[in-house]
């Protein structure tokens, strides 16, 4: 692992506008922040989780590393250069370098091209430099553990996993130091779920990879990340060493998303933290502690004064009274 | 007593490529009161389980062999078009996946919960409040101001709570529960399964709940099948089945699960190789081709092994458990 960061992400916040005219008079926002300002960065070979529930901002975030999607305040850097608020074509030399996999296997690929176009599409979208397609073809697959008669197949053809994989050779195409992956093992079984996150480890360390994984399953998250960032309306609520989290979540909200993973084993005792369901709109963000709504926890201070960011041992926080080792809720709220 | 028997249920296709056969000598009871989870991987023939309870198959499936008794007096795959529309909702319900889908976007919840009471024979006034009822019971807040909403002022765990009340509405006998937690949010989803769990208490029905997240079949679940290529591999009690699995996959797609490995690793643990081309079964075991432990044996297909209380799997090896466990 080199010193450097591949990827800083520093203060970064996307704004939506909010076309509601009628609203306006009642004082309802213009606009409405995905992110609300996250700062994060990715060594060579790490790999950092991005987990959060729907909504949270996860993919807004991802999109905005890449330049999908505006960055409206703080910068993104990229091997060193600033790559927010960069042109089209500027933005189209650095996607060489940064790959993204977006969620959907099977959707995300072309109906009507076959894998081995689908593969080399990269190659005919930023040149090919004199390469051959087919032998580019040969490795790609092989990289990823396809056999090369795969070459001839449609997406329709492919499982869910095989389908992962040509997303993986996809965004490998041209060496790239920073891979983007959106949920990669959604919707696959848990047989295939660790083909495709056993892939993507082989790679990390075959070719240094840093690696951005968005994923709302803890279960992953512990096996695959080597730090992360808990994301909670736009906003990081915990971030830190992955071990030192799974071991001792001190935000609330990271305890309760820890403990609300269903874990195979009948005879677990089930020690839950419950939150209230509703997760508030981003267009009347709660004051003080934004989940102070939900937290079972909160206590008057939450309700009216923001908590600032502390960092303790590796590990950043937003909340006014972070939780002790196996601390559990005052009371227990249902649904 | 059994709410649902089934009994070597066979149920085919017939497709471009050939005849497929999508379940194959299914047997399996789901008691009075229990909660009984299937569990596979895609393509192991969950959906086809359920539609061929609910007589609902496509219209190139067909029930080959087996038969479904439902109470121990209807014999669901004799049942006619009509006698069949008349259990469905009434004494066998259902919830899926997507909670959207099964909510009509342009009539107010209200209304669909008043229209699915359309046998119960109550008045007007009875059927709201029996509907605001049921919506409490799933904790929709303000419920009677609820009825007029519609189906998208509504979140998601919401909807697929909504569904819940819906499908519960006229106490079925039996909820068949297809995925409906797959599209929530952890958080979400563990309430979800904790509200199941209290309704089906409080109403005394069944449910056959499909998943395959493992975790929430450990959770919920009093009894649990575990599919694998249209075939019942193993089935027993919850505890019997993740505590003690007596069949190489079941073994295997527990292993999987990264949420048992309490240790960081690596490299997860997975079953390589694909479910065989159920048009061109293969002879003997289904699952030997990717079995750690097959031997000539495997050659035939094995018998249903009986190895404890209820508990049972289809391998030749299941009352031999520590042989199933050692890894390849």
């Amino acid at each position: 692992m080199s010193g450097a960061p591949v990827l800083e992400v520093d203060g970064v916040e996307v704004t939506f506008p909010v076309n509601r005219p009628l609203l306006r008079p009642f004082g309802r926002p213009h606009s409405i922040k995905g992110v609300a300002g996250v700062s994060f960065e990715v060594k060579r070979g790490e790999t950092f989780a991005l987990v959060g529930e729907s909504g949270s901002g996860k993919t807004t975030l991802a999109r905005a590393i890449n330049g999908l999607q505006p960055v409206s305040a703080g910068s993104v850097t990229f091997e060193g250069q600033r790559i927010d608020g960069l042109g089209r074509a500027e933005m189209k030399l650095h996607r060489r370098r940064m790959a993204m996999m977006f969620q959907d296997p099977i959707g995300s690929l072309s109906p009507r091209q076959t894998v081995g176009e689908l593969v080399t599409e990269a190659f005919r979208i930023h040149g090919s430099e004199g390469r051959d397609m087919r032998a580019e073809t040969a490795r790609l697959l092989s990289l990823v553990g396809l056999p090369l008669d795969f070459a001839d197949r449609y997406p329709h053809q492919l499982s869910g996993g095989q389908a992962r994989r040509v997303g993986v050779a996809r965004a490998i195409a041209f060496n790239p130091v920073l891979v983007v992956a959106d949920e990669p093992t959604a919707g696959l079984d848990v047989s295939v779920q660790g083909e495709v996150l056993n892939l993507l480890n082989d790679l990390r360390e075959r070719l240094g990879l840093a690696m951005v994984i968005i994923t709302h399953n803890l279960h992953v998250v512990r096996h695959v990340a080597d730090r992360m960032a808990v994301m909670y309306l736009g906003r990081f609520v915990e971030t830190g060493k992955t071990e030192a989290i799974f071991s001792e979540p001190s935000h609330p909200y990271t305890a309760a998303l820890l403990s609300a993973n269903p874990e195979p084993d009948p005879d677990k005792a089930r020690d839950r933290i419950s939150l209230p369901a509703e997760v508030p709109s981003l267009l009347a963000r709660p004051s003080g502690c934004e989940f102070h709504t939900r937290c079972p926890w909160a206590r008057e201070i939450c309700r009216s004064t923001p908590p600032p960011a502390s960092e303790r041992a590796g590990r950043v926080l937003t909340c006014h009274f972070p939780l002790g080792p196996g601390e559990h809720p005052p009371e227990r709220i249902g649904l | 007593m059994s709410v649902l028997s089934v009994n070597g249920l066979t149920v085919s296709f017939t497709t471009d490529g050939g005849t497929l056969t999508a379940l194959r000598d299914v047997s399996f009871d789901i008691p009075d009161q229990r909660i009984v989870g299937v569990v596979g991987e895609s393509g192991c023939g969950k959906s086809t389980l359920i539609n061929a309870i609910l007589g609902l198959l496509a219209d190139n499936g067909r029930i080959d062999a087996g038969s479904v008794l439902f109470q121990n007096d209807r014999e669901l795959t004799r049942l006619g078009d009509s006698d069949m529309r008349a259990l469905r909702g009434q004494r066998i319900s259902t919830v899926f996946q997507d909670p959207m889908g099964a909510l009509n976007p342009v009539l107010s919840v209200g209304h669909q919960m008043i229209n699915v009471q359309y046998r119960s024979g109550r008045s007007k006034a009875e059927k709201i409040a029996r509907a605001v009822e049921m919506l409490r019971k799933v904790r929709i807040p303000d419920a009677d101001t609820a009825l007029s909403r519609y189906p998208h002022q509504f979140s998601g765990g919401m909807k697929q709570r909504i569904a819940i009340a819906m499908a519960l509405m006229m106490e079925p006998a039996l909820l068949i529960a297809d995925e409906p937690t797959t599209a929530l949010d952890a958080t979400l989803e563990v309430a979800t399964i904790e509200l199941l769990k209290e309704l089906q208490r409080d109403i005394g029905c069944s449910v056959l709940f499909i998943s395959h997240h493992l975790g929430v079949i450990a959770e919920l679940c009093d009894e649990v099948i575990v599919m694998y290529a249209g075939e019942v591999v193993e089935r027993g009690t919850t505890r019997q089945v993740f505590n003690d699995p007596r069949h190489p996959y079941t073994f295997r797609l527990l292993d999987c699960d990264p949420a048992r490995q309490h240790q960081r690793v690596r490299h997860l643990p997975t079953i390589p190789g694909e479910i065989p081309d159920l048009r061109r079964r293969p002879e003997g075991c289904i699952f030997a081709a990717r079995c750690h432990r097959v031997h000539y044996a495997c050659m035939r297909t094995p018998p249903v092994t009986e190895v404890g209380n209820g508990h049972a799997a289809r391998c030749w090896l299941a009352g031999n458990p520590e042989t199933v466990k050692v890894t390849a």
